[in-house]
């Protein structure tokens, strides 16, 4: 679908992970071994798709202040599938497949506009902003001419664009395949729906603008990362250095019932020299004293939500990340792009209630962000080298055995039970 | 693509011509100073009461102003700096700016406002080079002790889809 990377394959790479569909068998040892294939198999992917992305799921596609007026649309995708997201006259939202009846053209080409209709290029078919066939040029032939135009019994009503099912939670916008989902609320189960709420619930989206990257790493690896917390408390130096989460401060690796949703949440100490001892400092290379900011504005937080936490990252399967960095607001959505490759959507958000100088704060620390964010881009190169690694290397196992053998809700950092649950999960819907 | 405070204006052709000179000579001292890797001495390139914005076209357009990059004055700049040079994780790579095309908007004794072209070339060691991004820089001069520095500098890409992300300055 996209490409803006070449990944260097080695020769012995992909090729031997490629296996007949009976021997994808999970290793004998569970789930503190992740078996390489479910991130390089087209085969799996396959499967991703169809029990995942088009199966049982809430799957994000907007957010409503996107969308504020009847006729509004935005371009989207529910896994790599295009799909539009329109507001009709009554003011419903409505989600349909971006893939005209007729011949199967991507008829939508716009990220978002205005409109009443949508009309497919190719043969001028037209549909409403529910999807629903209107017009077709020369249904009935050219008047005195025998066999032109459509059968008699050619039915608009029957050849609509696909529909999907649609639920809206404060503002934002999911839809699924599934007809006959469970409400949104149930999916998300109580806790992730409460931190959900935290930063949505009774608030007027502001957008600030949009970044798109193409992360050449298997989907399931953006789940983990923040699933990881491990990592967080490792990699980052700014997370450490300045206590946005940092081992020895207040924090939770939170997951739902399912073990499929997450929120990665931490308080971030008054002052982080008092939380991390020596012996914590001498494990941590990422926790850097010689870093001083001269402008250190940026990593102010700005109390607004009522939370213990003041930093959560949520991980809502299967395709979004919910992200309140301080005072920094977005989504992001996982567009997967094949095995070895992901698209990222991110929409940056304040609210319209800020001030003038709130905006400029969340955009100044919009730089801890996105793909040029120093947190952002660290985790975009080391999804990349992972992906690389098992791409490349005959070695097929990745261990996660930090935390021992336990699942769901961790209030160390030091574990990957998150991703052992999510796995769990994955496992079962995947038949694995 | 115009931006606001970025629109044509008449300017005498000598003092056109005068301002590109020394814009084109900017971009040079710039460019070749972030391409050697010396993100030390890029810092000075700006005036300490700088706007320093990276962003895709679609914001630009749409009048959104998130940016990849978002710096309000210079020590926001030298803190990206430092960051880069000595905290960040990434895998080693060479960028390379091509600029070309610099318009002169307005030109006074105190002030240039311009426009070019940019692309910005990456090489990861291991693989081929390509385009990075394809970009305009919509700019503010101001003058000091004689040369030039950055009162403003939004560089608008494009490439609205990112190869993984930005590491260094545009
Ligand atoms: S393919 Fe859309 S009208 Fe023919
Ligand atoms: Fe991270």
């Amino acid at each position: 679908m996209f490409s803006t990377t070449d990944t260097v394959i080695h020769p012995l790479g992909a090729a031997t992970k490629e296996r007949e569909p009976a021997e994808y068998v999970w290793p004998a040892a569970g789930l503190t071994e992740v078996p390489d294939w479910i991130y390089t198999s087209q085969v799996i992917y396959d499967r991703e798709v169809e029990r995942i992305f088009h199966g049982r799921t809430w799957n994000y596609v907007a957010l409503e202040a996107e969308i504020p007026k009847a006729n509004d649309f935005v371009r989207s995708w529910i896994g790599p599938t295009p799909v539009v997201v329109a507001r009709d006259a009554d003011g419903s939202i409505h989600v349909f497949e971006n893939r005209c009846a007729h011949r199967g053209v991507e008829f939508c080409r716009h990220s978002r506009g205005n409109n009443a209709e949508f009309v497919c290029p190719y043969h001028q078919w037209s549909y409403d902003m529910r999807g629903n066939l209107q017009g077709v040029p020369f249904r009935r032939g050219m008047k005195g001419e025998a066999d032109s135009g459509m059968p008699r019994d050619f039915n608009p009503a029957q050849h609509g664009l696909r529909k999907m099912n649609v639920a809206t939670r404060h503002g934002v916008v999911f839809a699924s395949f599934a007809a006959d989902m469970e409400p949104l609320e149930a999916y998300l189960g109580e806790e992730i729906t409460h931190d959900f709420d935290v930063l949505f619930k009774g608030r007027q989206l502001r957008i600030l603008g949009y970044y798109r990257n193409e992360l050449p790493g298997n989907w399931k690896l953006y789940h983990e990362n923040l699933k990881d917390p491990y990592h967080a408390t490792l990699l980052h130096s700014f997370l450490v250095t300045f206590g946005l989460m940092v081992a020895g401060s207040k924090s939770a690796m939170i997951a739902d019932p399912s073990g499929r949703h997450g929120t990665m949440a931490s308080a971030k100490p008054a002052d982080v020299t008092k939380v991390v001892d020596a012996s914590t400092a001498s494990q941590m290379r990422a926790y850097r004293t010689d870093l001083k900011l001269e402008d250190p504005r940026f990593i102010d937080f700005v109390p607004e939500f009522e939370s213990p936490w003041t930093v959560t990252m949520q991980t809502i399967w299967p395709n979004l990340i919910v992200q309140r960095e301080l005072n920094t607001l977005g989504v992001r959505q996982i567009v997967p792009n094949g095995p070895n490759s992901m698209i990222m959507n991110w929409t940056m958000f304040g609210f319209d209630t800020d001030t003038e100088e709130m905006t400029r704060h969340r955009l100044r620390q919009g730089n801890l962000m996105g793909p040029a964010g120093f947190l952002g881009l660290e985790d975009n190169e080391a999804i990349k080298f992972l992906q690389e690694g098992v791409r490349r290397s005959p070695t097929d196992i990745g261990i996660l055995k930090l935390g021992g053998t336990t699942e769901g809700t961790a209030t160390t950092l030091v574990t990957e039970s998150a991703i052992r649950s999510m796995y769990r999960h994955y496992r079962e819907v995947m038949g694995l | 693509m115009i931006i606001p405070g970025y629109e044509q204006t008449a300017v005498d052709p000598r003092a056109a011509l005068e301002a590109r000179f020394e814009v084109e000579a900017f971009h040079a001292r710039y460019c070749h100073t972030l391409d050697t890797g010396d993100l030390v001495n890029w810092v000075d390139f700006f005036d300490e009461a700088c706007t320093y914005v990276v962003t895709g076209r679609e914001n630009a357009e749409a009048g959104l102003p998130v940016g990849l990059i978002y710096a309000e004055g210079r020590g926001m700049i030298r803190d990206r700096a430092y960051a880069v040079k000595h905290t960040q994780m990434y895998a080693p790579r060479y960028m390379m700016h091509m600029v070309s095309n610099v318009l002169v908007l307005r030109a006074s004794t105190e002030e240039i406002r311009s426009v070019s072209n940019y692309l910005l070339l990456q090489t990861l060691v291991e693989g081929r080079t390509t385009i990075h991004q394809a970009g305009r820089y919509y700019d503010t001069f101001v003058r000091s002790a004689g040369s030039l520095l950055i009162r403003e500098r939004r560089c608008v890409y494009d490439s609205d889809l990112i190869a993984n992300d930005l590491v260094f300055p545009v």
